[in-house]
Order: structure tokens, then sequence, then C-alpha cells
């Protein structure tokens, strides 16, 4: 059961179009140019499989939140696919996205934001209920606070948002996410907006959430310790594409992409004994508008080895030196499944030299 | 004679039901070269303590009682112009949010360049580029990004350029106020070891505030922990995250997630600190404290000399004896009065 899969994502693309406004739209056509893009999320696949809970790891802009959202189709993807039920959602009917978004739930980071100021707590987690014309609000609306540990579910019905601590506040969010039997639900920093001594709490119930019901998860944190405690496997996103995947301990243990590898040791311990191995990464992340050939962290790579990270992009596959499970995005272990990437450089050449007449086409290498 | 020495220092702020004792008798000294860090949760009076050394407090805060003494001068005591000369010449902030801190309509090297020269009158254009140079290098920025505008640097780039423009003057203290709370992971790496670096280089001393026990861990020389404006327990870095004898230290430091200890359990502190308007009697902790007793909810904890830190308990010294594993299970901390309080159902109220 613990690997059957509830939904798969495949080689999900999200861009967004920058400069929008009618006097770069007039510009545009004038000049012949095409609009420039965000390729906020640029072909991510992985799989989320029952009653796990999985993590999105990455600094800012990684594209993580846009994942995120994707998810449960607060975006509609540039290209790529989202399966559930063994059912592509760009093919689904009208009954068929009803049922999923059902089924797929967010909770936000901010839950002074993501709770309307003016809806009482019962009619913010009832909300989603009549929406989708469920019945027995009551009986589901008090479960799902008692659940949420917001005890005395009644006393909580006609309180407003501003009269509860951040606390409770994100315990409503999890009460409404919850309130419809939802198969996962999508977490975007739940906790950082918390106040220290109340995030265990809010993070043992979300923990209970996984447990009790089943439910699979997916966190989307940049804080490393905190998706450790919390996830059976993890995802390093960096510049929209996934570098790394695998089994949290061993990610966290043992990470092979370099990336993985400074982010893993930038977090700091709050154990003075214990030293860290600290590697500065040079510059920040990229431009996501002008993507580089190749490898997208190369100029930060500590571990850069010349043109085949310059050329080629990496594919995350399984390889030879590391353990089953682990997938790696890097040129610097050798592929287990016959990838290889100096052949696709050498090929790259030929073909740059062969066809000089179409060589600003090189412009987008090997994408999908 | 330490840099910075606070004594019995209290800070209220006038609300409509009467004064909130936000900083309450908080004494503690700060060497040259040292750092101390202030942690505990929001509302727990750090940042006004921060407020009231640098005097910026907002109108409705004031000192109610106790000394600020910076290199022997007592800060409460200064007019406004005297405390005003003493700003980013002799003590700079780096505060929370660099978004708002830095001016939008002119660019960083104005900025940083109209800080020195109100300071050092005569300070010359081409001496004050250069001292512009320098910071963007130590912080590791770009010089010739200097004459941008806020907006076009990214968030790290800001907090990067606020440290510069603190540093500037070289000021003996730098009070940083969450200096990496809004940033990612690496980008708090990178900016936590610059200032170590640059702490090296001037020798300045810092006061770094922050609910990040580990930044306080890999930062610190000391820590003082707070709580509802008083002093839980202060001490040496290793001694305080290593054998604390503050029940709320223990806490603390178990509520957060280690990335080095993936199986430890989470410890959830239950309540909320109280209001500061009226005080509870005793130790203020103790609503909230899996150990509290009668005697703690009447009587004021004193200091307790323990092992090289001094705690703010009744029973530090049954900490050191017996009561510690007590103190460090999450189980322990379900049965305190708040968490009881919480089970049968107190709605909002406090």
């Amino acid at each position: 059961m613990a690997n059957e899969v509830l939904l798969e994502v495949e080689n999900l693309k999200k861009h967004f179009k920058v400069n929008q406004g009618w006097i770069a739209s007039l510009m545009q056509s004038v000049s012949g140019d095409g609009p420039d893009y965000v390729h906020a999320v640029d072909g991510v696949s992985f799989e989320l499989r029952k009653g796990e809970t999985l993590g999105l790891a990455g600094e800012s802009g990684c594209g993580k939140t846009t994942t995120g959202m994707s998810l449960v189709k607060l975006h509609d993807p540039t290209a790529g696919d989202i399966v559930y039920n063994d059912k592509k959602l760009s093919e689904a009917n009208d009954a068929e996205i009803a049922e999923f978004r059902q089924n797929a739930q967010m909770i936000f980071q901010d839950p002074f934001e993501s709770l309307n100021p003016r809806m009482t707590v019962y009619d913010t987690v009832a909300e989603p209920l009549r929406i989708h014309d469920i019945r027995n609000e009551t009986a589901r609306v008090q479960r799902a606070l008692e659940f949420a540990e917001l005890l005395p579910a009644e006393q909580y019905f006609d309180q407003y948002p501003h009269e509860l601590s951040g606390g409770q506040r994100q315990r409503v969010a999890i009460a409404r996410a919850l309130v419809l039997d939802p198969d996962f639900i999508v977490a975007d920093e739940p906790v950082s907006m918390l106040d220290v001594s109340l995030r265990a709490g809010v993070l043992s119930l979300l923990d209970r959430m996984t447990d009790e019901f089943g439910l699979s998860v997916v966190y989307i944190s940049h804080d490393l310790s905190l998706l450790r405690h919390m996830c059976d496997r993890l995802a390093i996103m960096y510049m929209g594409k996934i570098v790394e995947k695998g089994p949290t301990d061993q990610i966290i243990e043992n990470p092979q992409h370099p990336y993985t590898q400074a982010l893993i040791n930038a977090v700091p311990v709050p154990d003075p004994d214990v030293g860290r191995e600290r590697v500065e990464l040079r510059g920040e992340v990229g431009d996501v508008v002008e993507i580089p050939s190749g490898c997208r962290f190369k100029s930060r790579c500590p571990d850069y080895i010349g043109d085949v990270c310059d050329q080629v992009v990496p594919p995350l596959e399984q390889k030879t030196d590391a353990g089953v499970d682990q997938d790696i995005a890097c040129h610097l272990y050798e592929s287990a499944e016959g990838y290889d990437p100096y052949a696709e450089l050498a090929s790259m050449r030929d073909g740059d030299a062969a066809a000089t007449d179409s060589g600003d086409d090189a412009s987008a290498p090997a994408d999908d | 004679m330490s840099l910075l020495e606070v004594e019995d220092l209290e800070v209220y702020y006038e609300t409509e039901d009467g004064p909130a004792q936000a900083v309450d008798g908080v004494s503690f000294e700060l060497e040259e070269g040292e750092n101390l860090g202030i942690v505990g949760e929001s509302g727990c009076g750090k940042t006004t303590l921060a407020k009231s050394i640098i005097g910026i407090l907002p109108d409705a805060g004031y000192v109610n009682g106790g000394e600020i003494r910076f290199k022997g001068d007592d800060l409460t005591d200064m007019t406004g112009a005297q405390r005003r000369r003493l700003k980013w010449e002799e003590i700079s902030m780096v505060a929370q949010s660099a978004m708002n801190s830095l001016d939008p309509v002119y660019t960083i090297r104005e900025q940083i360049v109209e800080a020195i020269e109100t300071h050092r009158p005569g300070t010359g254009r081409t001496e004050s580029t250069e001292i512009v140079t320098e910071m963007f290098e130590l912080v590791g920025l770009d010089p010739d990004r200097a004459d941008d505008y806020p907006h076009q640097f990214s968030g790290g780039m800001r907090q990067r350029a606020m440290i510069a423009m603190a540093l500037a003057l070289e000021p003996s203290l730098i009070l940083a106020d969450e200096p990496t709370t809004a940033l990612d992971v690496i980008m708090q790496d990178q900016i936590l070891k610059r200032m170590g670096k640059i702490q090296d280089e001037v020798n300045s001393s810092m006061l770094v505030i922050t609910h990040d026990v580990s930044v306080v861990a890999e930062t610190c020389d000391r820590v003082l922990v707070m709580y509802a404006g008083k002093v839980a327990e202060e001490g040496p870095v290793e001694e305080i995250f290593g054998q604390p004898y503050h029940p709320y230290t223990i806490g603390l430091k178990r509520a957060f997630p280690n990335i080095r200890k993936p199986t430890q359990d989470l410890l959830s502190i239950a309540g909320y600190p109280p209001e500061l308007v009226d005080p509870p009697t005793g130790c203020r902790f103790a609503e909230r404290c899996p150990m509290a007793t009668d005697r703690c909810r009447e009587e004021e904890p004193e200091a307790h000399q323990m092992n090289g830190l001094r705690s703010y308990c009744h029973y530090a010294e049954d900490i050191d004896t017996e009561l510690r594993p007590y103190a460090d299970n999450p189980e322990t901390w379900s049965q305190t009065a708040a968490a009881r309080k919480a089970e049968t159902g107190n709605v909002g109220g406090d």
C-alpha cells in the first residue's frame, strides 16, 4: 500500500509571461520579438504515493510554491500533466475536475491572510462543503475542528479570525483543508509564520493528520530541519527543476548533488558543540527568464567540470554510485541508465558545425 | 568596564489599560568584541530592549527605570541630540526587514554617504566613496551596484546593504534584530559568515536578537533567554544549549527540529506568555511550566548561579541533580496548567 501511486506529475512546466502591459505588447508587436517568460517550474516529474509525506525544498524562487499550487490546480500548467486516478487532468471532464478539487487541498503559509476576516470559523470551515454540496455540515465541521484540537468546537463556531491567535488560525486552516476528507494536502511553509512555541504543536497535528487519515502530504519549505522531521521523501529544487530526490534520511545524510550538499551544509545546528563544514556558494540564484544552457547550477557549482556542465542539461536519473531510489541530476556521477552526456555533447558539437545556418536555434538545448 | 552595561532596565508601553511592562528588570553586560544572543518568543521584549539601547522607542514607550551604560555613560540620561550623535557612529542597528529600512527613492550609495557625512562633516566625496566600496566588498556585494536603487536588489542583497550601512562608521556596537529571518538558508549562511568575518576585522560587539536558537548557537558567545519581559537564563552558549538550568530554555531548545537528530520528538510549550499590563505574581513562566509549584506562583525567582550561568528558576539546583530528565521529556509538557486549560477548552481569551 505504501508504494501505491496517488498522483503522478509528468514533466510539469509553468511559465509566466513577463511584461504583460499593453505598452510592452505593443513594443513586442512592433519589434517582432516574442514575450519573455519566467520559467518558474520547468519540467519536474515525481510521484506522490499513498500515505506518504513528500518534501519540496529549495531557495526562494526555485519554483517550489508554483509546483505546489499546480498540484492542487491553482495554476494550469504550461506543459506537462498531472495524472490522478489513472486520468490525465488535462483530459478530465468537469465532474472529474470537481472530484479532483475535493481531494486536493492546500494549507497556506500565512494564516493571517489565508482566512477571510469577515467569515466566522464555522463558515470558513463549512464553505468547502457548501461548494461541493456535501451534507451533514455541522457534524463534519465539528469533527474537523475537533481533529484540529480546537476544543470544544462549538465555542469556536462564531469566532472571527481576529479573535484567534496565529496558531489557532492555522488550525482553522487545517480544519478547512480536512473537512472534505481529501486524498492529499499541499502545505506551503505551514509553520514559518508561527511563533516558536506554537510550531511544535501544529507540526504534531500535521503528523497526526498523515497517521490517522492516511493522507498524502506535500510539504513545501526551505527549512530542511523541519522537512527532515516531517517527510518520508525529499525533492530538492533549483531554478524550476528537481536536482535530487529520494528518501529523506538518504538525502540528508548522504547528499550527492553539489547543490543539495551546499543547502544541507547551510542549515545552522542548535548545538554549539557540533561543527559543520561550510561551503560558501558563490552568487545568487540565476536568471529564470533567460535560462542558461546546460546545468542551471553551473555558475555557482563548486564541482564544475567544464563543457559538459556548460552545454548538456543533466537529466534526473539513477546513478551507479548512489543508493537505489535516489535520483540525481548531475554529470559528476555515472548514469545507471546508460545515458552518456559526453556523447550528447559531441553530437551537439557536430550538429553545430554541420548546421551553421541555423546556429541561432541552439539557444534552447534539449529541454525535453 | 564593559562596553555595555544594562542594569535593572524597565521599559514600559503606555496602553489604554495601563502601562505594559515590556522589559522588566533586565540586567546584563556586554564586553568588547563579544556577541550576545537574545532569544525568546514574540512579545518577550527582546526588540524593545534593542530599541531602548539605540534610542528609537515608539512614542508610547518609555524607560521607567534602570540604566543603560555605554562606555560608562548612561544613555537614559542623554538628550536627543547627544544620542543621535552616537547612532550609527557608535551604535548601529540592522533591522529585521531591510525592505522597509532603506529609502526607496535614493540609491544605496546616497544613503550610506548621507550617514557618513552627517556624522563626520567634512568627509570628502572621494573618501566616502572609498568607504562605500570597502563596505560593499566586505559584505560581498559588487561595489558597482552601489548606485542602484533598493528595488533593484534582491532581499538578500538589501539585507547585506543594510549591514554595509550599519558598518560604514565602524561602530563599537551592532544591534542585529532578526538579521536573517526573512532570508532562506543559503543567504542566511552567507550573511552570518560575513558578519563573523567583519566582526573580527573591526572588533565590534554585537547583540543578536532572534527567535532562532540555532542562529544564536552558531554566532554568539553568550545567550540571554528572555521570557515575558524578564531574564529567564543567561550564560555562555555552550552551557545554555548544552545544559540549561531553566525549564523554558529546555523547552525552547526542544521545540526546534535539529537536522542532525531526526528522531527526536518535538516538544510543544502549551499556552501563551502572560499579559504584560498585569503580569502574574511569582514566576511568569509558571502557568506553562511542567515543574511549577505553589511557590512558583507566589514568589518571584531569584538568580541562581549554576555552572557558569544564571538561571531564574526556584528549582535550578534540583534540575542539576534530578529534575533534568523530567523537564527534557515532551510527555511532561502536556501536564502543564496551560496544556490542561487548552484541553478543557478555554477559547481565544488570552
